[in-house]
């Protein structure tokens, strides 16, 4: 088991995310720079939180042009691994066409930074293999873009092959569409998510739920 | 080869509620400009882009916004080209 944390300009929770995979996991993590492209040796790769070239045009719309983005889909294509992309991750994966979807304003036109309450929709996926069906968890979110938007075509498949993996719970924080919070895409190979499991992996920040996250993406690959 | 200047024009797709447009038109009402509505806010990008006719230039600008300048799954373009 290898994973990767890329950084990009303006990545700002690639240290976190790679102290929860090595320090908390043990798990061999290289931090790895955006122009890199030899991703054949890693088992994970997580696109981490931030404001990747300062979120200019769109969030992650100048990140998918990156040379470790373009390298992705042929990672993804030849079942190297998986991918996750957290917040700013997520936004990259959507810009670059490997989730379907975009990630738009909040509705409130602001940055929201709190916890949130989401449900487990589908936990028969290496992230959300360690909770239960509809479970209620807590994670953190910290975007001012992280309202989910899709046609209905789109919502209808991601429905139809459980792709949805967590919602909002009680509260819409952002406007997204069906509460959405995190997906994958229709293989299994690839996430998203808007809330940052990295920033809830010690009971000392809250509950812990975040660690499960990424054991359960660890355990399978 | 000619040169345009390149005026490419970013909303958000009118199926989609912006949230910015609705402020910006609220604050204009309290300032007092009256009768207006459906205020979308967007994005200007302008460059001078050489091309060695009209509709090159046109194909040009077309794909670099699909592609890159706007987000087809929420945003809408337009394109305007004045020759120099």
């Amino acid at each position: 088991m290898r994973a990767a944390v890329v950084v990009f300009p303006g990545s700002n929770c690639d240290y976190d995310t790679y102290y929860v995979l090595k320090d908390l996991l043990g798990v061999e993590t290289d931090l790895l720079w955006y122009r890199e492209t030899a991703l054949h040796r890693y088992d994970l790769i997580v696109l981490p939180g931030g404001f990747s070239y300062g979120d200019y045009l769109r969030a992650g719309a100048i990140a998918r042009f990156a040379p470790v983005v373009q390298a992705l889909p042929e990672y993804i294509a030849r079942g190297h691994g998986i991918v996750l992309g957290i917040c700013n991750g997520f936004q990259i994966l959507t810009e670059a066409g490997l989730l379907p979807g975009a990630l738009t304003k909040n509705i409130s036109q602001r940055f929201i930074c709190k916890t949130v309450k989401l449900r487990v929709e589908n936990n028969a996926t290496p992230l959300t293999q360690l909770f239960r069906y509809e479970e209620i968890i807590e994670l953190p979110i910290a975007h001012g873009e992280g309202r989910y938007i899709a046609p209905p075509e789109t919502l209808e498949r991601l429905k139809r092959n459980r792709q949805i993996l967590l919602t909002y719970h009680g509260e819409n924080p952002n406007g997204s569409v069906e509460n959405i919070a995190a997906i994958m895409n229709e293989k299994g190979t690839v996430f998203g998510m808007m809330p940052h499991p990295e920033r809830n992996s010690e009971q000392l920040f809250g509950t812990g739920a975040g660690l499960k996250i990424f054991r359960g993406l660890v355990h399978l690959v | 080869m000619k040169e345009f200047v390149v005026r490419v024009l970013i909303e958000p797709k009118p199926e989609l509620f912006d949230p910015q447009g609705q402020a910006v038109e609220r604050a204009m009402i309290e300032l007092g400009l009256k009768n207006i509505s459906g205020t979308r806010v967007g994005k200007f990008i302008k460059f001078k882009l050489k091309a060695v006719s009209v509709q090159q230039a046109r194909e040009k600008v077309a794909e670099i916004s699909q592609k890159f300048l706007a987000n087809p799954v929420i945003e809408r373009y337009s394109i305007e080209l004045e020759e120099l």
